[in-house]
């Protein structure tokens, strides 16, 4: 199978405490996996070995990019994820809250244009055929992620919920091939998490974005996965199904319990 | 219960003034006749007179709070009351009218040393603007500014000393070693951030600073250079009257041009990184924008300014010597950025003309400026941080504005 993302024995440390431990995970074209584990068990160190916030000690990341050519990514600078085509999001949300919804997703048009300093001040034609393009389809993706009608708010003034969904918008905006949500429910209420559960399958189908997801609402994690990761002390304890994880006895007594059958 | 309990406070408060100001306030030892004197009148002003401030104090405070609450709330127009008139073409027009004729007209109305004084403001909405790039655009807290001021002036005093170039060779030469100087100076300082980036840049702006008062062959010391040239208009002669009114107006135009290239920087692609920047850092590099590029140009460009307008300093005062780039220059600029409101343009140009030509028409408060200065300052931080005019951000037109909810047609 194609992986667009493989990551073998990765381990990570901070000092003493062994966050990550031989970690292996692939995430298939068009796949939405769900990395799961009690809180602490180093999902969102994992997210951030592979977008290049952190460097992991051990192991190999590489990435196949649907069309390109596979490359080892380990230790990238954080930017640079985001162009060769990685976009995230934050467990607590980060957006840019002093400017409007609309800006916040044109920044995450930033890697895909080039206007210069000169460009700015001369703002020739095809400076302004880019911002123009830059604005629309930012706006574009407003209306998929369903906050057209925010555009000139401050991100700042958006409901909780909302501000999870820009998130994405602006993560979007990068053309990812591979898009990683970090707890993308959390502090929704159930409405918007449908909503939620809804757009993430969307994003999959028809931008043929690949998903790999932190989550704990169960709810969510095993009716759109397609495969489910679980950590728990930085150590994977299984793969597979969501049938599969749902019958995993290791699942059930490290974290799952009574959660599966609720 | 809530009126007592501030009548408490107040009262807790004056007592500790009291306290406090009770060696330099009520004791005095006179020394002629040897006898210790007990103002005890003092110590009641100080009491009344800061019981009663506390309580205009936790007056404001209280108002500010509920202004907050309220527009949080979402009941307050969100736009503030200054960007409103700014928007309203009924008074932008007039106004924009008023100020071209009076700016226009006043080298001709009032006296050169009126004149003089407007140049020197001018040079600051300059220095302003330049530094509103790095700290209020870009949010890089440097108050080693003047530093760049110092190389744009002594690259002009230097270069017409050894190789007799001019003003307007000059000018393009200080803004590119602005640049140059950015570039050296940004690069090792900006992996820090926020208190450490600000010391270290207060650092780099006294080691520029002490570079030139020591390097006596270089640049001539503490004794500074003079004969400087004035800028010139194609040879002409001009009487000193007829020169200060060429640099007034000279400085008219490279303001506007400032603000023409400001505002299209802040404006565009660069710009939003600067802001992007300074909101989040992390999500901002998650995003694909690359931190050390973005920063490194937000600190050349900025220095830029800095750089021409040193030129024009030295081509005004014709004598420069290290003394005119203290940190308290930089201050002074840095001030204009934070009192008119950070990534503003017109707050900045604001800022300038208050706290460069209000010291100077109230001469009589001399001995005071700096008392008054500090708590200007202090007033404006606690209960309006964001500056005179707060920055709104713009909005943008697309192809689908109207028709909300659809697509538009790619
Ligand atoms: N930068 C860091 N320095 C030291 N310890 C860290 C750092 N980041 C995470 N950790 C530790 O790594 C472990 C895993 O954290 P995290 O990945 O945030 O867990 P999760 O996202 O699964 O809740 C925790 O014990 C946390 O304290
Ligand atoms: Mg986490």
């Amino acid at each position: 199978m194609d992986s667009v993302l493989e990551v073998n024995g990765t381990t990570m440390d901070f000092g003493g405490l062994r966050a990550l431990h031989a970690v292996d995970l692939q995430v298939r074209q068009g796949e939405i996996v769900a990395l799961i584990g009690p809180n602490g068990a180093g999902k969102t160190t994992f997210f951030n070995c592979v977008t290049g916030i952190y460097d992991p000690t051990e192991g190999d990341i590489f990435i196949s990019p649907p069309g390109g050519k596979r490359r080892r990514i380990n230790g990238i600078k954080i930017n640079r994820a985001a162009e060769l085509g990685m976009a995230r999001t934050f467990q607590n949300v980060r957006l840019f809250p002093n400017m409007t919804v609309l800006e916040n997703v044109m920044i995450g048009r930033h890697c895909r244009a080039k206007a210069g300093v000169l460009g700015a001040i001369f703002r020739g034609w095809d400076t302004r055929r880019e911002e123009q393009e830059i604005v629309d389809h930012s706006y574009e993706i407003l209306v998929k992620i369903g906050l057209a009608d925010q555009v000139d708010e401050l991100a700042k003034n958006l409901p909780y919920g909302a501000q999870r969904r820009l998130e994405i918008a602006r993560a979007m905006a990068t053309e990812p091939f591979l898009l990683l949500l970090d707890e993308p429910a959390a502090g929704m209420n159930p409405r918007e998490t449908e909503a939620l559960e809804e757009l993430i399958v969307q994003i999959r189908d028809e931008e043929k974005i690949s998903i790999l997801m932190i989550e704990h609402d169960m709810k969510i994690v095993m009716s759109i996965s397609d495969r489910i990761f679980v950590l728990d002390y930085g150590e994977k304890i299984a793969e597979g199904t969501p049938a599969e994880i749902r019958e995993n006895p290791v699942v059930i007594k490290a974290y799952l319990g009574e959660d599966v059958n609720a | 219960m809530k009126a007592l309990s501030e009548f408490k406070k107040a009262l807790i408060i004056s007592l500790w003034f009291m306290l406090l100001t009770f060696p330099i306030m009520v004791i005095r030892v006179n020394t002629i006749e040897k006898v210790v004197e007990w103002r005890w009148r003092n110590m009641a002003f100080i009491g009344i007179g800061s019981f009663l401030l506390s309580f205009v104090w936790r007056y404001l405070l209280g108002r500010k709070e509920k202004g907050r609450k309220l527009a949080e709330a979402g009941s307050v127009e969100a736009r503030p009351f200054s960007r409103r008139l700014l928007d309203e073409p009924r008074i932008y027009r007039p106004a924009l009218a008023a100020v071209t004729l009076f700016a226009v007209a006043f080298p001709f109305l009032f006296s050169s040393y009126q004149t003089n004084i407007m140049t020197t403001a001018l040079m600051y909405v300059m220095l302003g603007l330049g530094l509103n790039i790095v700290v209020g655009l870009a949010g890089l807290l440097d108050l080693g500014y003047v530093a760049f001021y110092a190389v744009g002036a002594y690259s002009y005093a230097l270069l017409n000393h050894h190789f007799g170039l001019g003003f307007w060779a000059i000018l393009p030469v200080g803004a590119l070693l602005g640049v140059l100087f950015g570039i050296l100076l940004g690069f090792p300082v900006l992996r820090l951030r926020g208190d450490y980036l600000a010391i270290v840049t207060l650092g780099f702006g006294e080691i520029i600073r002490l570079i030139l008062e020591n390097w006596n062959e270089f640049s001539f010391g503490p004794s500074g250079i003079a004969n400087i040239p004035r800028p010139g208009l194609f040879g002409i002669q001009m009487s000193l009257n007829e020169a200060t009114i060429y640099l007034y107006f000279l400085m008219i135009a490279l303001c506007l041009f400032t603000i023409f290239v400001v505002n299209r920087l802040q404006d565009s692609r660069i710009g939003r990184a600067w802001i992007a920047l300074r909101e989040d850092e992390v999500a901002c590099q998650a995003m694909g924008i690359d931190k050390t590029k973005t920063k490194l140009t937000a600190f050349a460009l900025g220095a830029t300014w800095a750089g021409m307008v040193g030129v024009i300093f030295a081509a005004k005062t014709t004598f420069i010597n290290p003394a005119s780039f203290t940190f308290l220059e930089s201050a002074m600029i840095l001030s204009i950025v934070v009192l008119g409101g950070m990534g503003s343009i017109i707050g900045v140009i604001l800022g300038a003309f208050i706290l460069i030509l209000t010291p100077e028409y109230l001469r009589a408060f001399s001995n005071y400026r700096m008392l008054l200065f500090g708590t200007t300052m202090v007033l404006m931080m606690v209960f309006r941080p964001q500056g005179i005019v707060t920055n709104v951000r713009r909005i943008y037109k697309f192809r689908a504005r109207g028709r909300d909810g659809e697509p538009s047609q790619a």
